[in-house]
């Protein structure tokens, strides 16, 4: 590893330094660029999948509507959640993981800097996957929960169904590879002195994600399998004509549908308890309780499965376990929600655009999980199941809760990323018009579902009385659709500033705002011991007041990872062998073996490369 | 998968190598993909519209007869490789870790051996049954025992694999004691793929 010494005046040039240009992002191993990647790809994604949702609104728009046909809507209403999930929130939080944990955790980088790389490869080349469906006009078209019978090979026989459960399958090797690595990162590579219970929540919230990814993504592999060799090689574990259980898909796919839905909002959660205590200039409130209560919520999450499936008839005692283990859960994320209006309480509060996102995440979480609580009840929910009001509460907690948390968090961490300091009147722009396009689009939802409308329904006629609440959803979604185009706006705006932004920008708690922004690549040039939680507001009490600014110092004498491209083959080598199972019928097993070969090279050349 | 990141970190919060940490967590991971491979194998039993059966025989409405599939003796002599094999890979890295690298190379081999015979008893067994009219799609009871087997016979393999890579590097003298922890791994996934097995056997085989 070649070394670089920079002085304060080379700051600016030293982050072009030597490693410049595409082949330098290839090989990374560095968990900041591997982040960037993921927050990137992520965000295209989010902004496909948000294109999605607004020509399905415009279809929805007006009664009767022919902007899209019946199939195309299938389409697109399957590839918006599946991209929403899989390609959007769940990598925009690896963003953090990746970025943030190392520094908030005092490391230098991941445990397996180069398996970090493979996950993010990976997950890039199940998202390119997933898409190329559009190209074939095969895009999946049966709901982003794959119900059998929907899709087995006599009422799906295209390629669309292939493609999402292949496409699927290789997300999850992402997010499993990605899952072990955070998951050591976080038991093994602490700053001396940080105890598991002074880790920054974010940590926390993240490693629990961690945990329910390594239980949760096994079940949904296996389901995808089985699935899979129903379609491909005829046998009958989701077909009822040969003695299989469609039911049985619904139960393995919520036992890790509900889990997940966990995974796309702890990290959410994470964010909002960085950012409050900050801007609230007081510590988190009942730290303890932030931590047990997420542990609490996480162990439940895997015994409320079935509250998916009221509707399929399990008998009154499956109904009654499964309506209390849910609204038990409202419980601990009470607790939660109490915590966070706990540290607000009484602080001097600073209403920066982080902040702004923290709160409307809170008042919007709030209104998803009362809606939720809702259909906990399974005769309440039997009337909800399958319309708008489900639409309406799950955007309330993905939308209302994931995106605001991890927009927040952009805010907050942006000038820690990039050396630059997001607008803040764009900022705030942003703000309002995704809370009021947010509000305009699904607050109606409750209602409309009320009235019957269902979901997953390409139109409806006229007089039921669904067009006016139908034109305000679609106008309200085209502002939310604004709002990202002003955060588009600020993040070039951003983009063409200097590289001014002060290492702590926020007067932050944790140890990430310790060092320069955008931090070096070794991150800590000395590792920080960690004498309480908060350490940097610690360490700000002990000196009497604000930091100086860190020094650029040399990295000269650190050990850093080797770059590497075998993580990069590996990834191909797994979407080859994926891509030819498909073609399996008309290309023959031995593009399958070339594949497999492929990928065992990849492996077999990474583990005995040294490591540097 | 080397942990150079800890070159930085001389020390790790728990005093474990991050491998030896990854390999648990990979493994916590893996019980849920058999739990569900199992619990699919027990949701199906009984529901096969057709026969051949595990236990029972059955005539075809067309007047064919087929015997009960399972050979429960041949696969027994599997299982008891399969554990003694267990046993073999604790002397092997016993003989690593104290540098006797004629036990770490006996040992291992000797590991080996033992899936390689539980891999190819396998084989045989799965060509036999195809044999006696048991395909992939005959029912659901074939396509759930294939499944279920397949994937542990398939994680079998790639322990073979992965312990005949160390076993090379022993012998081209390229595992001293302090890099035993390579064959830890490869042992913790091993035992792992046998206490797999151990469920295996009893809930396919012998429960009726």
């Amino acid at each position: 590893m070649a070394t670089r010494v920079l002085d304060q005046h080379q700051a600016h040039a030293a982050s072009h330094d030597e490693k410049t240009g595409l082949w330098s992002w290839i090989t990374t191993v560095d968990h900041k660029r591997i982040g960037i990647l993921y927050g990137a790809t992520a965000f295209l994604f989010f902004l496909i999948g948000g294109i999605e949702a607004l020509l399905l609104r415009i279809q929805l728009g007006s009664a009767e509507n022919t902007f899209l046909s019946p199939d195309l809507y299938n389409q697109l209403f399957t590839m918006h959640g599946t991209t929403m999930i899989f390609l959007a929130i769940m990598p925009l939080s690896a963003m953090f993981f990746n970025f943030m944990i190392p520094l908030l955790i005092g490391a230098r980088d991941v445990a397996f800097p180069r398996l970090n790389a493979f996950s993010y490869w990976v997950f890039l080349l199940g998202g390119l996957f997933l898409n190329a469906s559009f190209l074939f006009g095969a895009a999946p078209d049966q709901g982003w929960f794959g119900y059998a019978n929907l899709t087995s090979k006599q009422y799906s026989p295209g390629l669309n169904v292939d493609f999402w459960m292949l496409g699927l399958q290789i997300l999850g090797i992402a997010s499993l590879a990605a899952a072990v690595n955070f998951f050591v990162t976080i038991v093994n590579m602490r700053a001396p002195g940080m105890t598991l219970m002074r880790m920054p929540m974010f940590v926390w919230m993240s490693f629990i994600t961690q945990v329910l990814l390594l239980l949760a993504f096994p079940v949904i592999t296996v389901a995808l399998i089985l699935l899979m060799y129903d379609r491909f090689f005829g046998s009958a574990f989701f077909v009822p004509s040969g003695g299989g259980d469609p039911l049985l898909w619904q139960h393995l796919f919520w036992i890790f549908g509900h889990p997940e839905v966990y995974i796309l909002i702890l990290p959410a959660f994470g964010i909002v308890s960085e950012v409050l205590p900050v801007f609230s200039r007081k510590p988190l409130f009942g730290y303890a309780a932030m931590v047990f209560s997420g542990v609490f919520i996480a162990f439940l999450g895997f015994g409320v499965w079935s509250h998916h499936m009221f509707s399929t008839g399990m008998g009154p005692l499956a109904d009654t376990f499964f309506a209390l283990s849910t609204m038990l859960i409202a419980i601990p994320t009470g607790v939660k929600i109490f915590n966070w209006i706990g540290t607000m309480w009484g602080g001097s509060l600073q209403y920066r655009t982080p902040m702004l996102f923290a709160i409307g995440f809170i008042a919007m979480f709030i209104i998803g999980g009362l809606s939720g609580v809702m259909h906990s009840s399974p005769p309440a929910d039997l009337q909800q199941t399958d319309t708008y009001f489900v639409v309406a509460h799950f955007h309330y907690v993905l939308f209302g809760g994931s995106i605001f948390g991890l927009t927040a968090g952009a805010y907050y961490w942006w000038p820690k990323m990039f050396g630059r300091m997001l607008n803040e009147g764009l900022g705030k722009v942003h703000f309002w018009l995704m809370l009021i396009g947010f509000n305009l689009t699904f607050f109606p939802m409750h209602f409309v579902g009320l009235n019957g409308m269902p979901r997953r329904v390409y139109t409806y006629p006229e007089g039921l009385g669904f067009e006016l609440l139908n034109q305000v959803e679609t106008a309200g979604s085209f502002v939310l659709g604004v709002a990202f185009l002003v955060f588009l706006v600020n993040i070039f705006q951003t983009w063409r500033k200097p590289r001014n932004a002060p290492a702590d920008p926020w007067n932050g708690a944790t140890l990430e705002w310790a060092i320069p922004s955008p931090p070096p690549e070794f991150n800590f040039a000395e590792i920080p011991t960690v004498h309480g939680r908060d350490a940097l507001w610690e360490l700000k009490r002990e000196r009497g007041g604000t930091l100086p600014e860190p020094a650029r110092v040399s990295g000269a004498g650190i050990h850093l990872p080797n770059p590497s491209y075998w993580p990069l083959v590996t990834a191909v080598g797994i979407l080859a062998f994926f891509v030819t199972l498909m073609t399996l019928a008309a290309t023959g097993i031995w593009p399958v073996i070339a594949s497999f070969a492929l990928l065992l090279l990849g492996v077999y050349k990474w583990a005995y490369e040294p490591a540097g | 998968m080397t942990a150079h990141a800890q070159a930085a970190h001389l020390e790790t919060s728990t005093g474990l190598d991050n491998r030896k940490v990854a390999i648990w967590t990979f493994i916590g991971s893996e019980c849920m993909f058999f739990a569900t491979l199992i619990s699919n194998y027990m949701v199906n039993k009984g529901k096969s519209l057709v026969g051949p059966f595990p236990h029972e025989p059955w005539t075809s409405p067309a007047g064919q007869h087929f015997e009960p599939i399972f050979e429960i003796p041949l696969v027994t002599l599997g299982t008891a490789l399969l554990l003694f094999s267990s046993l073999f890979v604790v002397l092997a890295l016993s003989g690593a870790q104290r540098g006797n690298r004629k036990a770490l190379i006996g040992w291992l081999a000797a590991t080996i051996a033992c899936g390689v015979f539980f891999v190819g008893m396998q084989v045989y067994e799965f060509t036999h049954f195809l044999h006696r009219g048991l395909g992939f799609t005959t029912n659901l009871f074939g396509s759930s025992f294939y499944t279920l087997t397949g994937f542990h016979g398939t994680h079998v393999t790639i322990g073979v694999l992965w312990l005949a890579t160390v076993w090379v590097d022993a012998v081209r003298g390229k595992l001293p004691p302090s890099k035993s922890l390579n064959l830890e791994m490869a042992a913790l996934y091993w035992h792992f793929v046998d206490v797999v097995w151990i469920i295996i056997f009893p809930v396919v085989y012998l429960i009726k």
